[in-house]
């Protein structure tokens, strides 16, 4: 682990700092929280657990991690029913089959000259589990994850989704980054890869998982680091506008609503800003642009009421700033 | 399990550890639940991070300890806490390097001999003298720990520990001082003893102070637990509108229980067994050789409930925590009606569908008043205005005291119900002795019903409504 010059081996991440400025050259503005985390769990090796709103940019985190250490992001989908097949490795059962039928001539000649049954089985069992063998692996996300020379970036994305009996199954690859299977045996990885997991919640996910893992909460940005985050997504936007457009979202944040506008949609709203060539912040072109940020017919009643006073404030607050 | 072939051996790194070990026993106090592999954890993360930032420090113990976003708040609480506690930031910095913890554990293995007072400081009366504020809560953090400040659970014992921890600091031998002060009579003596009086009275004043931190400190884990459980086994009747905060979380946590466990159930049973018929039958096509499996299946019905509530004024509190089980059940059981009676009997499901708990009930009460009940009529205005919607896959659960303060029970009702529906479930807040004593029909009723119930406590009421979830599935 000494030489990080070394490509069979991850890079050793020094410091906080490094994966801040990591992270943002990959594009991503990280809290000095999420920074933490991410160098915590390199050095302890260990998955990280990240719960938040949705769009707030959990997903987002992987992906960035894996462009700035050059590692292949490996992305498991979670839903209700998903099991080991999907997940882990699946038998090529096509493949068998085929190779059985061809190898049939081949099977009839080894065993043709055997005098009675015990001896045919013997000369069979000398094969081995020939047909059990890792070339009829299919692997899936898991096992690739695994099998990953040079380490990976796993996300195993939306683990609430699951069921209880597949967070189970994963505790093995979470505390030992190996896996069993049956036939085989155990399967190590060669470099344990970097773990991610994300949930949104909908359910409470168990004791022992949890316990395996770093827990990163990562909620709404506040208004500097949320202006930093547009800034660099958004590039061409308008200093004054961005200041306006971060003050506004701040504030609508506050209002009850069903579901409070994330990251993503306030950098989906910056750039339609910056397409509809808006200087500033107007009130018929908040009203214009609210779906973008708001996605339930309800909120965007809620929030029209508020149009006038949230855009003024969101005006004003600049002025105050400077 | 053997240890991992890839992780980093997990060895519990030395330094760090005695600070680390108390501030765990502190957040465990907390109600913060850290295993020893967690514990293992932070150590090994504080090794990476160091001590030097703390907001690195506690983002870094954050990210070990607590893993929901309850436990974040409670941990951040208990990290000011218990890093306000030693106000004198300078004697932390001291501690938390890990080169003094060497000589801090040695010297608290030393004074944790059974001594009067710190044998390798000055004694208490040179520290009052020197009116130095970090010797002295250093003085008082030593004595605090060895008179075992850990275990306090109870406001109570508060005095107790601070007469101890005061002991502990050699306070006896301050007041020996100051007696033998006045006792020389001399004015210069006397103005010394009241010096050192005033001082020794502040000392106690920070003392009690000191100690209640410490009690929010060590102890809320664990007093919140105890409440818990006794909300749990309390009758509701007796309950406290106090308490009803506590309570409605307390409630909303067992609902939620229920609706992970019975969608399990559900789950479970969706997934089936294998259907050797179908599936050879699917399976012609290759030679009978099972590619595609077929699973047998059986439908599950969501359960469909109806809800009488008892509004009048005796058992209406009861009720209250009845519809509010119910209604954070509404994920698993698709279609809950209810009902609230006393005089007459009103639906009252869009009310509490529509509008907040707290307004939805007072509507609920002020609508129907919290006036006498009378059976035999809440019953007739049901089998007029409902009893077409009961179908064979109906639970009917009433829930009430059963008197009808002396009018026509017209059990003759229940009797037409019972026919059509799945079952009936009666739950009665009163105690089993006292059914049919007085103005109670409970025992006329009883007949029809599936299942008569007990139910006076939340507890009672989770084990109802489970069955009632166990029997749908």
């Amino acid at each position: 682990m000494q030489n990080s010059d070394n490509t069979d081996l991850p890079r050793l991440i020094r410091s906080i700092e490094e994966v801040d400025a990591g992270l943002s050259a990959a594009g991503y503005i990280a809290s000095r929280r999420i920074s933490t985390a991410i160098y915590i769990a390199h050095h302890l090796r260990k998955p990280i657990l990240v719960e938040g709103p949705a769009g707030v940019g959990k997903t987002e985190l992987a992906k960035s991690l894996a462009t700035w250490l050059m590692l292949p992001l490996i992305r498991m989908q979670c839903y209700e029913g998903l099991d080991e097949a999907k997940a882990l490795y699946e038998w090529k059962y096509g493949k068998q089959l085929l190779y059985t039928q061809i190898l049939r001539d081949k099977v009839g000649t080894l065993i043709g000259d055997a005098h009675d049954l015990g001896t045919a089985l013997d000369r069979l069992h000398a094969f081995g589990d020939v047909f059990f063998s890792k070339s009829f692996l299919e692997p899936r996300p898991l096992l690739r994850a695994l099998e990953q020379p040079g380490g990976a970036v796993l996300l195993i994305d939306e683990i609430d989704k699951s069921d209880q009996e597949f967070e189970a199954f994963l505790l093995e690859l979470l505390s030992d980054y190996q896996v069993t299977i049956p036939e085989i045996g155990t399967v190590a990885a060669t470099v344990p890869p970097i773990v991610l997991l994300t949930s949104n919640s909908t359910r409470d996910l168990g004791d022992a998982l949890k316990r395996r893992c770093l827990h990163l909460h990562i909620g709404f940005p506040d208004e500097k680091l949320e202006a930093r985050i547009i800034a660099s997504r958004v590039p061409g936007i308008d200093a004054r506008l961005l200041a306006q457009l971060v003050a506004f979202v701040q504030q609508l944040r506050g209002l009850d609503l069903k579901k409070p506008p994330s990251v993503s949609e306030s950098i989906d709203w910056a750039r339609v800003m910056v397409l509809m060539h808006s200087a500033v912040l107007a009130q018929d072109t908040v009203r214009d642009t609210l779906n973008v940020l708001l996605k339930f017919e309800s909120d965007i009643e809620a929030a029209a009421r508020h149009i006038s006073d949230l855009t003024r404030k969101a005006q004003q607050a600049v002025v105050t700033a400077r | 399990m053997s240890a991992a072939p890839s992780a980093a051996p997990a060895s519990v790194p030395s330094s760090a550890s005695e600070p680390l070990r108390r501030f765990l026993q502190v957040a465990r106090g907390a109600g913060l639940r850290v295993s020893a592999a967690e514990g293992i954890d932070a150590a090994r993360a504080l090794d990476l991070v160091g001590f030097s930032d703390r907001s690195v420090l506690k983002d870094t113990l954050g990210l070990v300890l607590a893993k929901t976003p309850d436990e974040k708040v409670l941990y951040e609480e208990t990290f000011e806490l218990y890093f306000q506690r030693h106000e004198f930031s300078d004697w932390i910095n001291a501690e938390l390097t890990p080169s003094a913890v060497a000589q801090d554990t040695s010297s608290r293995t030393a004074d944790g001999s059974g001594q009067e007072h710190g044998s390798e400081g000055p004694p208490l009366s040179e520290l009052l003298e020197s009116d130095d504020p970090a010797a002295l809560a250093t003085s008082m953090e030593i004595a605090a720990r060895a008179s075992g400040i850990e275990k306090i659970l109870y406001l109570t014992q508060k005095n107790r520990y601070v007469r101890e921890i005061l002991n502990r600091m050699g306070l006896r031998a301050v007041q020996e001082q100051i007696d033998a002060l006045r006792a020389r009579g001399t004015l210069d003596a006397t103005a010394e003893a009241q010096r050192l009086e005033a001082r020794t009275e502040r000392l106690r004043d920070s003392t009690r102070d000191f100690v209640e931190r410490s009690l929010l400190l060590f102890a809320r884990g664990e007093t919140e637990a105890l409440r818990e459980r006794l909300l749990k086994s309390t009758r509701l009747a007796n309950l406290d509108r106090h308490d009803l905060e506590r309570t409605r979380v307390l409630v909303r946590r067992m609902a939620k229980r229920l609706a992970t466990r019975y969608a399990r159930t559900r789950r479970r049973r969706r997934r089936g067994q294998l259907d050797v018929r179908r599936t050879l039958r699917r399976n012609m096509g290759w030679g009978g050789v099972p590619f595609l499996t077929v699973w047998k299946q059986k439908r599950i019905e969501k359960a469909r409930v109806m809800v009488l509530c008892d509004v009048s004024g005796s058992v209406a509190w009861v009720s209250q925590f009845l519809l509010m089980f119910l209604y954070a059940l509404t994920e698993v059981l698709s279609d809950i009606r209810s009902f609230a009676y006393s005089g007459s009997l009103i639906e009252v499901s869009d009310i509490l569908e529509d509008q907040p708990f707290d307004e939805a009930i007072t509507r609920v009460a002020t609508s129907m008043g919290y006036g006498s009940s009378n059976y035999g009529n809440a019953l007739a205005d049901f089998e007029r205005g409902w009893m077409k919607d009961i179908t064979n896959k109906t639970t009917v659960i009433i829930l009430g005291d059963a008197r009808g303060n002396g009018t026509d029970p017209r059990a003759d009702i229940l009797e037409r119900v019972s026919k059509r529906a799945k079952r009936i479930i009666w739950l009665n807040p009163e105690f089993r002795s006292s059914w049919g004593t007085g103005d109670s029909d409970m025992y006329r009723y009883a007949p029809y019903c599936g299942l008569v119930r007990v139910c006076s406590t939340l507890n009672d009421m989770e084990r109802v409504i489970n069955d009632l979830l166990e029997a749908a599935a």
